[in-house]
């Protein structure tokens, strides 16, 4: 009886072909619009914690202030001090950089160039997993006496120098001339999309004495020896914080302890959002689809009606004839499926290689689309067709 | 014919469509014995109830009320699956509206009962290929309904009605769409299988001049047989 049905069933799809195409378009769009959104929005996922595990897993962040609530503004800065404080007192951390930031135009020969200056020391290059294409970094000397040397990041080299090495060469930034020493290999964009390499890195003093003005630190980066408990070193570090930052025991602190993992969960927070909200707009288009295919089968609820009038009239068994429109309905919604899917998977790979993004595929919801498209097809072509074989044959026949 | 059981005893058949002050009855207690190979026209004007007696003859339609023998076996205590296959073994039909399936081929449609029937692929091809043959249908295999005059469509569905070799030929104002020449053609072919073939035939007709072909023509007026007789030249 089964392969029996089966014939009859693909009979009926060919001979309404057209039909048979609006109902499983439907259901393509709708699950190549789902596949393709879910897809996109995790491979942007992805490559916003790739960029960040790129940051190190082992990184802690102490900026002043409080994110969130009171003493945010105001917060007194870091000191120079603090770094050798830390550096005594916190046996786990490996590199203490303290950053300021500027940010000025550098100018060499007819070229200039608008950019954010950082100042720091030598284990700013190894707590931000920065590697050196060409040239040295800062020598201890040079960080004493906060000489006019700098390290430029790959974009600065490409809008100064074109594709000229820069080591050696002066560039001038703000009223002193600087000498390059060093050039930085590409890291791309950050996570938050900015440009990594349109910077330049020169010695702390440098940047306190030239181009701040002051003796404060704005933030400091501190990379932690591997095994070593992360959690751990943000305990110490706060409290030595708090004893160096002279807060009393029932206030809260004007600085925070930020690892990779929270800024990790941050960010991908974000897309995360994103990637739903993409999903739901899919899913409508799905749900669309779905009411495109109930739309056609009623249109045609009438001829099928009438065709089971004939079909129960030469003696089909009613349980033949449901069977028979749920085969039609399940080949239908799961040929739309699975072209969906390879639609949905061809478009994701362009799209992703167009945007930068990795391609992941993603079986869930490959599957989940799939077995919605299916159920989509099954209750709109299976249940008005349940009304019609139920009929007495007669008036199924005379259906108008 | 058979002293016996006839092929088919109505007694008291009733039918009520609708309930309570609304309700109309079609059937006001039909009796009827068919032997079998007999040539039946049934007719009567439109209201009289034939098509309704027809329908549930062709188990399309289920009484109200009495009893319905079909070689002996009580229809009316059969469930729907068991009258779905008395449909399927012992009965064919012809419409007025031929009821083909559209967009399918004129040897598919052929072979559609023997599909439910399940008869091996190739059995069933040279099945529904010998009955478009005996239909005057040869050559036309793979046209579509829309693709056949009238006549031609009809012939389909004898053919469609035929190929299971059923016992009994029910036949719903099968002239009624066609013009007086076709009309001629299908009563002809319809005559050739009850008398070569022994099929019992029962055939709905307002049309005196299809009432000819018949060998007893019952008419009926208000629900009720009012007249059965034979025809001349019965054989």
């Amino acid at each position: 009886m089964l392969w029996n049905t089966l014939l009859l069933a693909l009979r009926a799809i060919r001979r309404n072909l057209m039909r048979s195409f609006l109902t499983t378009l439907g259901i393509v769009i709708g699950v190549a619009a789902v596949i393709t959104m879910v897809t996109l929005g995790n491979g942007a996922t992805q490559s916003v914690s790739d960029r960040i595990s790129s940051m190190g897993s082992n990184l802690l962040m102490l900026v002043p202030g409080q994110r969130f609530g009171p003493g945010s503004e105001g917060a007194a800065k870091f000191k120079t001090a603090d770094v050798e404080a830390i550096r005594g007192q916190i046996g786990a951390a490996k590199h203490v950089a303290p950053v300021i930031n500027a940010s000025a135009t550098a100018v060499y020969q007819a070229e200039n160039w608008s950019t954010s200056i950082s100042g720091s020391n030598d284990d700013y290059f190894e707590a931000g997993g920065w590697e050196l294409a060409s040239g040295r970094v800062f020598t201890e000397s040079e960080q004493r006496s906060g000489r006019a040397v700098c390290v430029l990041g790959e974009t600065v080299r490409e809008k100064l120098f074109g594709r000229q090495n820069p080591v050696g060469a002066d560039v001038r930034i703000k009223q002193f001339s600087c000498e390059v020493i060093g050039l930085l290999k590409s890291k791309g964009q950050s996570a938050m999309g900015t440009d990594q390499d349109d910077t330049i890195v020169m010695p702390l003093r440098t940047v306190q004495r030239r181009l701040a003005g002051s003796q404060d630190v704005g933030r400091l980066m501190i990379s932690v020896h591997d095994g070593a408990s992360i959690d751990a070193v943000k305990e110490q570090l706060t409290l030595l914080m708090r004893e160096r930052r002279n807060i009393g025991e029932s206030e809260d602190d004007d600085f925070q302890v930020m690892d990779t993992r929270q800024i990790a969960e941050t960010l991908t927070g974000t897309t995360k959002i994103l990637t739903m909200l993409l999903g739901a707009v899919a899913a409508v288009s799905l749900l669309v689809g779905g009411i495109g295919i109930m739309n056609i089968m009623l249109v045609s609820v009438t001829e099928r009606t009438r065709e089971i009038g004939i079909r129960l009239s030469i003696g089909a068994l009613e349980r033949e004839v449901l069977l028979q429109f749920l085969i039609e309905a399940v080949v239908l919604s799961s040929l739309g499926g699975f072209v969906g899917i390879v639609l949905a998977t061809a478009a994701s790979i362009f799209l992703a290689a167009l945007m930068g993004i990795p391609y992941l595929f993603d079986p869930g919801i490959n599957l989940l689309a799939f077995l919605f498209s299916a159920a989509i097809g099954v209750i709109f072509g299976y249940f008005p067709a349940r009304r019609a074989a139920s009929l007495n044959p007669i008036d199924a026949l005379r259906h108008e | 014919m058979s002293a016996s059981e006839p092929l088919i005893r109505l007694k008291g058949i009733t039918k009520t469509y609708g309930i309570g002050q609304a309700a109309f009855q079609a059937l006001k207690g039909i009796d009827l014995a068919i032997e079998s190979g007999e040539f039946v026209a049934i007719m009567g004007h439109s209201g009289s109830g034939k098509s309704t007696t027809m329908n549930i003859l062709g188990c399309l339609d289920t009484p109200t009320g009495g009893s319905y023998e079909f070689q002996g076996v009580h229809v009316e205590r059969l469930s729907r699956n068991q009258r779905a296959l008395l449909r399927r073994y012992f009965l064919g039909f012809v419409f007025q509206g031929f009821n083909l399936l559209a967009r399918t081929t004129a040897l598919e449609n052929v072979e559609l009962p023997l599909i439910y029937r399940g008869d091996p692929a190739a059995e069933r091809h040279a099945a529904a290929r010998a009955a478009l043959e005996h239909v005057g249908l040869q050559g036309w295999e793979h046209h579509t309904p829309a693709e056949l005059s009238g006549g031609q469509q009809q012939r389909v569905a004898i053919a469609r009605a035929m190929v299971s070799r059923p016992k009994v030929l029910l036949a719903d104002e099968p002239t009624g769409n066609l013009d007086t020449r076709t009309s001629e053609e299908i009563m002809d072919l319809i005559g050739t299988f009850n008398r070569e073939h022994g099929i019992t035939v029962l055939m709905v007709t307002h049309e005196p001049e299809m009432a000819q072909y018949a060998s007893r023509v019952i008419n009926f007026v208000d629900g009720r047989v009012e007249k059965d007789q034979r025809n001349r030249g019965e054989i």
